[in-house]
């Protein structure tokens, strides 16, 4: 679907047009990507986020590809055949800083999207479905994530790949048979040093897949914006090309600035100086912790030190730690606001800013620092807002909360009274 | 219903959680975890500086040099350097025929396909440093990758040489059953305190083909900048190549956002 | 005409923006491409030393030389008046023995064990294996006959066997490479 007024796609060339009448591809990029989307005008610098996202994807998937063609998945070798590919292959340094650092850009740029949609109210309807399709992405990136991780069997690759799979053995009954069958032994090795490899291999493309999904849903109803209030007529949007293409346009310099500054002058800052020592069975280090990106969820799972009734805190801290994430899932049904943007949720907006924003900085501090007091306590109680926010205060919230009153379009939020929108010619 | 439903779900997290801090704050306030040794007496790594810091530093060759006779001469009798080839020497400024020389002083295991017996042959410029047979206990670990492997990775190595000393007095006295074992080292740069290396270096224990005065110091400083270098031999190259590009992207995304103002010139938003 | 020059202006900067974007594009590609050539382990491990003290008149070993095996033949005085009474001229490539060999050692001939057909492995150096119609090498992938100087004789093969840069460095032992 698209508004009416929105461009149709009329092919110039004769090889165009010769394409059009039979691989409509030209056709779907401008409907998609181009002339033909029609977009409220109003997007503020949060919006570019999903494009970055797009090319991050696209980073990760071309600058592993490169290092697969290095790589050996073999536990005897994997740390070497990287530092190999490091130090003698033509730009091996490169494609390998680019891909480690551009593994953390990726999660960087996807929880600013995340926080957007959270912000703005973007898994409201009608738009559950890109919502949705979105938390579907970010379970395969963390996925991804944490198995490519594992590929340069380093000291934290070891010990991340046995405490996650470790996870699993909390559940009762099946739980060491599911560990064992996840690793394909008793203990990481070549089996599952080799099975995660495949996996990461897959799983990219596999996102993709779902990227085109969540893609193709957004354009259904088309994209949301700051006010939240629905496009109403051809003066409340634009085109994507050029408008948005340009926006995008140099937002990508900005993020690549970013990135190149990492990847040039930073490369090992974000990584951990354990993962340079090749993996070792018989010794653990000191202290343990997944890549930064995962810090809140590691929090949330650390934050149960006590058996709950009959449940065993192992238990009960993964159940939450998935729990934290899955409750994403539920969002368009727990908050039942028919008002998108906080911005016109006086209420809610204090619950966000002073609330959630606080608790997930804590989440991330907590998540990487040692697992001592005061840390665990203080991660606890983050993660009981956390729980909190979401199941208890989000749904009180949007039935007791009065909004403030919305602008009439989003001509009229941007342009003032509807006389000033009149002098505006229409695109 | 759904409210409901999520209220109580919501619940059960908060009040599991609420239980475990409440147990946990009671531990913490009854009985306060012990200090211990060393959390008391470990210390961060000293401030030194080294010639490749800085997103602008590049490595000085001639303290490389001198570092890897360090190395050569001390370090390699107990720590392997195994990802580290003779050809890659080059790259710090010894010439083809130096490279041969040095590779030459090395003994290369080579497995006869003829015989199926192990036998070592003198290094070529194309082989690694070879691996150590170390007798005594524990096993030294290599060290091409130790400055990136360690937090503040070339200071840390850096302090770790030049911080042996006695066992503090006021440590013995708070903590005695943390008195350094027999056979291991105090070091208050090391994770534990006490490691199994004892200091490894003695004033003009190396002479420095330089002439520069080999004090400890300078030897420590040494060997750490060439154990920068073995960790990452391609990071002149690295920074070398962000600074333009850089400025590339600098440029081109000022043109971007020209490009972009442009094309909105006439579209409030 | 102020106007103009603006638009103009304005034209010129998109297309400086999108031609910057391709700039940046090209300077992407390089590495991808680069980092597909031989890497610095594999150029620098480019020379064989081999001993050839056991090899006895009329035998012949292979070493390895680059990953790919290289023929060293110790030719019988047959075999080199076999080569010499061909006419070079005559041949497909054209070459005479002595042009394949280092002077002094005719009878030491060293080359690639690589078929320049398609690049199987000649039968020939083996104990026992067929040597072709012409005493030399013989591939078996598509029939190509090489003569007891390496030269090809029949078969699609379009060169002799290639000789590698080599030298002896003492009596008994060849540097290839």
């Amino acid at each position: 679907m698209s508004f009416p007024w929105a461009k149709e796609y009329t092919p110039s060339h004769p090889f165009m047009k010769w394409m059009d009448e039979r691989l409509p591809v030209p056709r779907l990029v401008y409907n998609a990507v181009g002339g033909g989307y029609e977009v409220p005008r109003n997007l503020n610098y949060f919006w570019n986020f999903g494009f970055l996202a797009g090319l991050c994807l696209v980073l990760q998937i071309v600058t592993g590809i490169v290092m697969a063609m290095h790589y050996a998945a073999n536990t005897e070798v994997a740390f070497d055949t990287i530092e190999h590919t490091v130090r003698d292959v033509n730009w091996g340094w490169l494609m390998r800083y680019a891909h480690a650092n551009g593994a953390s850009a990726f999660f960087v740029v996807i929880y600013v999207h995340i926080f957007r949609g959270f912000y703005f109210g973007s898994y409201k309807a009608p738009r559950e479905m890109v919502w949705l399709l979105g938390v579907v992405i970010f379970l395969l990136m963390m996925a991804t994530a944490f198995m490519g991780y594992v590929l340069p069997w380093g000291q934290m690759s070891f010990w991340g790949a046995k405490v996650i799979t470790g996870l699993f053995s909390a559940i009762p009954l099946v739980g060491e048979p599911l560990q064992q069958w996840l690793l394909g032994g008793f203990a990481p090795d070549n089996a599952a040093l080799n099975r995660f490899f495949s996996l990461h291999y897959l799983l990219p493309f596999v996102i993709v897949g779902v990227v085109i999904l969540h893609i193709w849903a957004l354009h259904i109803p088309g994209s949301s914006n700051p006010t939240g209030v629905e496009v109403k007529s051809e003066s409340d949007t634009v085109p994507f090309y050029p408008y948005y293409v340009a926006k995008d346009g140099w937002a990508i310099g900005v993020f690549a600035i970013l990135y190149c500054a990492m990847v040039f002058f930073a490369p090992n800052y974000l990584g951990h100086p354990d993962n340079y020592i090749p993996a070792n069975p018989m010794s653990t280090p000191a202290h343990i912790v997944p890549e930064w990106y995962f810090w809140p969820f590691y929090a949330i799972l650390r934050a149960f030190t006590q058996d709950f009734f009959f449940i065993p805190a192992k238990l009960m801290g993964v159940l939450a730690m998935f729990g934290a994430i899955l409750v994403w899932f539920f969002l368009p049904w727990l908050d039942k606001s028919p008002i998108r943007s906080s911005s016109y949720r006086p209420l809610y907006k204090k619950f966000f800013w002073f609330g959630l924003i606080p608790t997930m900085a804590v989440l991330f501090y907590c998540g990487g620092a040692a697992a001592e007091e005061p840390y665990v306590m203080i991660s606890q109680i983050a993660a009981l807002y956390y729980f909190a926010h979401f199941l208890i205060i989000l749904p009180i919230v949007s039935a007791i909360e009065k909004p403030k009153p919305l602008p009439f379009s989003i001509t009229e939020a941007v342009l003032g009274k509807d006389e000033d929108a009149k002098l505006e010619p229409s695109a | 219903m759904a409210r409901i439903l999520s209220i109580l779900v919501g619940l059960f997290f908060t009040v599991a959680l609420a239980w475990s801090l409440g147990l946990g704050f009671y531990t913490w306030a009854t009985e306060p975890a012990q200090p211990t040794a060393e959390h008391e007496f470990h210390e961060h790594p000293k401030h030194v500086s080294f010639a490749s810091d800085g997103p602008f530093g590049t490595f000085d060759k001639q303290q490389l040099q001198r570092g890897f006779q360090v190395y050569q001469q001390v370090c390699a009798a107990c720590h392997a350097l195994k990802h580290v080839a003779f050809r890659d020497l080059e790259k710090i400024g010894y010439n083809e025929p130096e490279v041969k020389a040095i590779a030459a002083q090395f003994q290369i295991p080579k497995y006869d396909e003829m015989t199926g017996m192990v036998e070592t042959v003198e290094g070529t410029p194309t082989d690694y440093f070879p691996p150590v047979m170390y007798a005594g206990q524990g096993s030294p670990p290599d060290l091409s990758l130790i400055t990136k492997a360690r937090h503040d990775g070339g200071p840390y190595v850096y302090s770790l040489l030049t911080g042996y000393q006695d066992q503090p007095a006021e440590l013995l006295k708070h903590f005695p059953e943390a008195k350094t074992p027999d056979g291991l080292y105090y070091n208050p740069y090391f994770p534990n305190l006490n490691l199994a290396m004892p200091a490894p270096l003695m004033e003009d224990m190396v002479t420095y083909s330089d002439g520069t005065p080999a004090t400890v110091d300078q030897m420590a400083k040494d060997v750490s900048a060439f154990l920068i270098w073995t960790a990452e031999p391609t990071m002149d190259k690295r920074k070398q190549t962000g600074w333009p590009i850089l400025g590339f992207l600098l440029f081109a995304t000022i043109l971007g956002y020209m490009s972009y103002r442009n094309i909105w010139a006439n579209k409030k938003h | 005409m102020a106007e103009e020059d603006g638009v103009r202006r304005r034209d010129f900067i998109n297309v400086a923006a999108v031609s910057a974007a391709g700039v940046a594009g090209i300077g992407v590609v390089i590495p991808l491409v680069s980092q597909m050539s031989a890497s610095a382990d594999v150029l620098a491990a480019s020379t064989t030393e081999v001993d050839i003290s056991s090899v006895q008149t009329g035998q012949a070993i292979k070493a390895i030389f680059r990953k790919q095996p290289v023929f060293i033949r110790n030719l019988t005085q047959r075999e080199i008046d076999a080569a010499n009474a061909v006419d070079a001229a005559s041949l497909r490539d054209p070459q005479t023995l002595e042009e394949r060999t280092k002077e002094g050692k005719t009878n030491w001939l060293i080359t690639m064990g690589v078929c320049t057909h398609l690049g199987c492995v000649p039968l020939g150096a083996g104990e026992g294996e067929p040597r072709g119609e012409f005493g030399g090498y013989f591939c078996p992938c598509h029939g190509s006959h090489y003569d007891t100087a390496a030269r090809i004789r029949k078969g699609p093969a379009p060169l002799n066997l290639q000789v590698p840069d080599y030298e002896f460095t003492s009596d008994t032992v060849v540097t290839i490479g």
